[in-house]
């Protein structure tokens, strides 16, 4: 199985995404830049966190423009999991491959700190390997967090269990505590924490490796059969 | 450019002194180039001649520090210092201060202040790996203060935040004595392997000098200038205009670039465009390597029509690098960079002549001695004189404030904002990307670890101004003992500092006092803890209307942690551990914080403190945690000793119960130096005690989430850990939301 971390200028997570792929699951992984139009060869596809093009116009906004996402669209498209964290996430939004948006903290500030999530949906290709309702730890780092969408399409995402995580205590007014969210198919991922900073005892926390570890498993499945 | 005044308007309307330059100065340039120097000749002179560039009032005292040791592989000099970590790898640091535009410009001057620090890291070839701030601002009552605090913390969070670097530490202080002048000194971190260390040298005749980041623009003309001067009553656009705006995002890619850049066996020297940018970089590469250099300036990339040779060289845009590459390479240089974005151009080459020759449109516009401007700037002896407060207080009978209610006075001192969680700040920088973080904010040091490998570095940034306002040398020994004791308690072992020099005006001999008596303080605690200094920074003139700031060395302190299992913070771990306290206690309240919470000043002796007993209990102490026999380590700091009881208890869930013994105001909280609260397995407990001698068995971790604090049997304190915790957390956020 073979993953890509799609990097554009001032992404700034991929190397902690790289680790987890190479030391933890021992896949395969390549960085992809923003200006790639074959993704053929990958089994997943990462967007990470950071801020690309330095957060210019929206977080997102720019990067979701860049010739790479049409590839990552069709990926999507194709049933392929795709994962973004942080501006991973922001940019999937962008790029309408996962619908609502992404507005600044209700505080209007930066918040950095270890949140609970609950998993709210433990039926898809990203989350089946935690437990339903399970309370994980994982940490968030964002200015631009607060999960928002018009009430039709919260409706759809509860109808449809799209609403994969919620927080515990609402750090930045997201609506419903929403803090990721998956496309109506499952494959296609957003969160706003940051899972690959849950990886270790040592970080404080390894709640979020099983996110990783849901998908590597049914990568080895579609690639043996 | 046609109404540049001519040299002789210069001397004759002594334009010279807007720019910062003495009557003397002046003649000095003239007697250097042996006329008198043009419009831009003086622009040169007169920035790198300011304090903040040449260190002209504050050299003489910076040959005093100790600069060697084994570990040492770059001392002051280059853009920062290099301290070897074994296994062919280094780290790179230096701390740097951004007073003077955080005054004016709180958010962007911050915000350029993390910017410069980290290219400052990133151009002796070092990736970045971790950033500190050392604030101090004014009392959270008056407004003005907490604007320039959540503009402040923005601006470092804004910039720190875009560059993937995290931010895991540092400290803040607020007395009114930084009302006026707040101090924004950022500390950075990188790590190195030894073959990619670089230096900022223009070395090899013939070689080509690059410009690489962005354009070059009207911003920041004269900040060095502007930063070596007392702060105006009311601040003017020019002032304004002289800070620079900063950009994260070109930042970011101009650090990735410069990464793989130090690869290229191309590059000969690289350094950051700082204070007087092009200017600087430029001389000192000439002057550190004996050589040369020429450019021609229409070459400079330019963000804005029709810029003078002057304005270009006295410019501080930020992001920008200049380099100098081997003959024949340029077009690897341009194309690397253009994979990142950037725009990197030749703009002039390397000589052995020794001049800083400038030309534009086809005329030499400025030539001078690269000395002159660098190493030959002028270096002054001010006078010094001992101040009348000090020998008051030194005269002062010690006084032990009166204190009705323990319990009360403890939660109040854990409100004093200096001691307060500083959560709501640090909340706001990403403190763990990259994954290396593993202790956060809040421990007595940062711990991040080093990449493949079993080792960490601690990083802390400490300064009691108060004590050094009271009694600088004493002081100065206790900034960097306390860096120390944090160091320790974190597991590691001290390697070296980095000092940040925050004072008064020199002019002053009371204040240049204080700058010499510190430094003698902080030398031989320095050469005490076999810690010599690698690297710094000197801010002076941090005075408004006569008024200085308290004197303020910041001292930033790197240790190393040989093993991952010895990395220590200051929580207690479980129920039944034995509490233990190093080293007695006496009646010091001298700058403590209850002195100040029930006087509302500081007066009197600072705390004593004495070195061979400093490094005996470090050096147990450390052996002890690298034994494995110590749970918990927390230095006694702010509040004393009951203060670092309920510091260990927060975010434990856990309880004490603990008997002191002597006078119950001093045993509570007393600041006396070189003590730590420990806990210990009870296992542990004759390992534990055979190592440190100094340490005395006070109490138990409990279960039951209460801080019992008893003497001589009777209860001083008893309340629930989180009536404690509440009050802790809940002070800064409470007084930032306070209505006027």
């Amino acid at each position: 199985m073979k993953v890509a971390i799609i990097v554009f200028p001032g992404t700034s997570c991929e190397n902690e995404m790289h680790t987890i792929c190479t030391h933890q699951l021992k896949l395969e992984a390549d960085f992809v830049r923003e200006y790639e139009t074959n993704l053929d060869d990958y089994d997943a596809i990462l967007l990470p966190g950071g801020a690309s093009y330095g957060d210019a116009i929206r977080p997102g906004a720019i990067a979701a423009l860049q010739p790479v996402m049409s590839t990552v669209k069709k990926a999507a498209e194709a049933g392929k999991p795709v994962l973004g964290i942080g501006n991973g996430f922001q940019i999937l939004t962008e790029a309408e491959l996962l619908p609502g948006v992404l507005l600044k903290n209700d505080q209007l500030k930066f918040i950095c700190a270890s949140m609970k999530l609950l998993v709210q949906n433990n039926e898809t290709l990203w989350t089946k390997k935690y437990e339903q309702n399970e309370k994980i730890s994982v940490p968030i780092a964002h200015g631009y967090g607060r999960y928002h969408c018009d009430s039709e399409t919260l409706q759809t995402l509860k109808d449809n269990r799209q609403i994969l995580f919620t927080y515990e205590e609402n750090p930045n007014g997201s609506i419903e505590a929403i803090a990721g969210i998956s496309n109506r198919a499952g494959n296609v991922v957003g969160m706003m924490p940051h899972p690959e900073r849950a990886v270790e005892e040592i970080l404080g926390s390894v709640d979020g490796s099983k996110l990783f570890q849901s998908i590597v498993s049914d990568g080895r499945q579609s690639h043996d059969a | 450019m046609t109404h540049e005044p001519t040299p002789a308007q210069i001397k004759e309307k002594q334009i010279y002194r807007e720019m910062g330059m003495t009557d003397e100065e002046f003649a000095l340039a003239e007697k250097m180039l042996g006329r008198t120097p043009n419009y831009t000749e003086t622009g040169l002179f007169s920035v790198m001649w300011s304090e903040h560039c040449s260190y002209k009032n504050s050299k003489a005292i910076l040959k005093t520090f100790p600069t060697e040791g084994p570990q040492v592989l770059q001392g002051p000099g280059e853009g920062a210092g290099i301290v070897d970590i074994g296994d062919n790898q280094a780290v790179v640091f230096k701390i740097e201060s951004h007073n003077s535009p955080s005054a004016i410009e709180p958010y962007e001057g911050a915000a350029t202040g993390v910017g410069g620090i980290i290219r400052d890291v990133f151009s002796m070839g070092a990736k970045p790996i971790a950033s500190l701030n050392s604030l101090r601002f004014g009392e959270l009552d008056s407004p003005r203060v907490r604007y320039l605090l959540e503009k402040a913390v923005e601006g470092i969070g804004d910039y720190g935040n875009k560059l993937g670097v995290p931010t895991v530490g540092g400290e803040i202080q607020f007395d009114s004595a930084y009302e006026a002048n707040p101090l924004v000194n950022a500390m950075v971190v990188g790590v190195i392997d030894h073959q990619d260390m670089q230096k900022g040298q223009a070395k090899g005749v013939g070689n080509t000098v690059m410009y690489a980041g962005s354009p070059t623009g009207r911003d920041g003309i004269h900040g060095a200038t502007f930063s070596s001067s007392e702060l105006a009553e009311e601040v003017d656009q020019q002032e304004r205009a002289a800070v620079q705006a900063g950009d994260p995002f070109t930042e970011k890619l101009l650090m990735d670039a410069c990464l793989e850049l130090v690869k290229s066996d191309a590059l000969i020297g690289i350094q950051d465009m700082g204070a007087a940018g092009l200017t600087s970089s430029a001389a000192e590469m000439a002057s550190k390597a004996g050589s040369g250099i020429e450019m021609n300036l229409d070459l400079i990339p330019q963000r804005e029509a029709d810029m003078t040779p002057y304005e270009m060289m006295l410019s501080e845009s930020q992001e920008r690098m200049l380099l100098v590459v081997k003959k024949g390479r340029e077009q690897e240089i341009i194309d690397l960079f253009s994979r990142y974005d950037l725009e990197a151009v030749a703009c002039g080459v390397v000589t052995d002549d020794k001049m800083f020759r400038l030309f534009h449109k086809g005329k030499v516009v400025a030539e001078v001695p690269a000395d002159a401007l660098a190493e030959d700037a002028p270096e002054y002896h001010k006078p010094s004189k001992e101040p009348d407060y000090f020998r008051e207080f030194q005269a002062m009978a010690p006084e032990t404030p009166e204190v009705a209610d323990y319990t009360e006075t403890l939660a109040k001192l854990l409100q004093q904002p200096t001691i307060a969680s500083k959560e709501w700040v640090y909340q706001q920088f990403d403190q763990q990307v990259g994954n290396q973080t593993i202790v956060k904010p809040g421990s007595d040091a940062a711990v991040v670890r080093i990449k493949n490998t079993q080792k960490a570095i601690a990083i802390t940034t400490d300064c009691n101004a108060r004590y050094i306002y009271l009694d600088p040398e004493t002081g100065g020994k206790i900034a960097v003992a306390e860096a120390a004791r944090n160091i320790v308690c974190s597991g590691a072992e001290p390697l070296a500092i980095t000092d940040g020099l925050n004072f008064g005006s020199p002019e002053k001999p009371e204040i240049f006092w204080q700058l010499e008596q510190s430094a003698a303080g902080i030398r031989e605690a320095c050469l005490a803890l076999d810690s010599p200094v690698i690297s710094g920074n000197v801010s002076l003139f941090n005075e408004k209307g006569g008024k200085a700031i308290y004197p303020t060395p910041i001292i930033g302190m790197v240790g190393l942690i040989k093993n991952l299992a010895h990395v220590t913070t200051q929580s207690f771990q479980s129920a039944g551990d034995l509490i233990y306290i190093i080293g007695e206690t006496k009646e010091e309240f001298g700058g403590s914080e209850l002195q100040k919470l029930v006087h509302g000043e500081f007066f009197g002796k600072a705390p004593e403190i004495d070195l061979i007993v400093e490094v005996r209990r470090q050096k147990q102490l450390l052996e002890a945690i690298r034994s494995g026999k110590v749970a918990s380590a927390h230095d006694v700091s702010e509040g004393g000793a009951a203060v670092a009881i309920a510091e260990s208890l927060f975010g434990t869930y856990l309880g004490a119960e603990v008997e002191l013994s002597g006078h119950p105001v001093a045993a509570l909280f007393s600041e006396t130096q070189s003590r730590f609260i420990v806990s210990v397995k009870e296992a542990d407990q004759a390992a534990f005690e055979e190592i440190v001698e100094d340490a005395k068995l006070i109490g138990k971790v409990k279960d039951q989430p209460e801080l019992v604090v008893r003497l001589n049997q009777q209860p001083l304190i008893q309340t629930e850990v989180k009536i404690l915790e509440d009050a802790w957390r809940g002070a800064i956020p409470c007084l930032l939301t306070a209505k006027d």
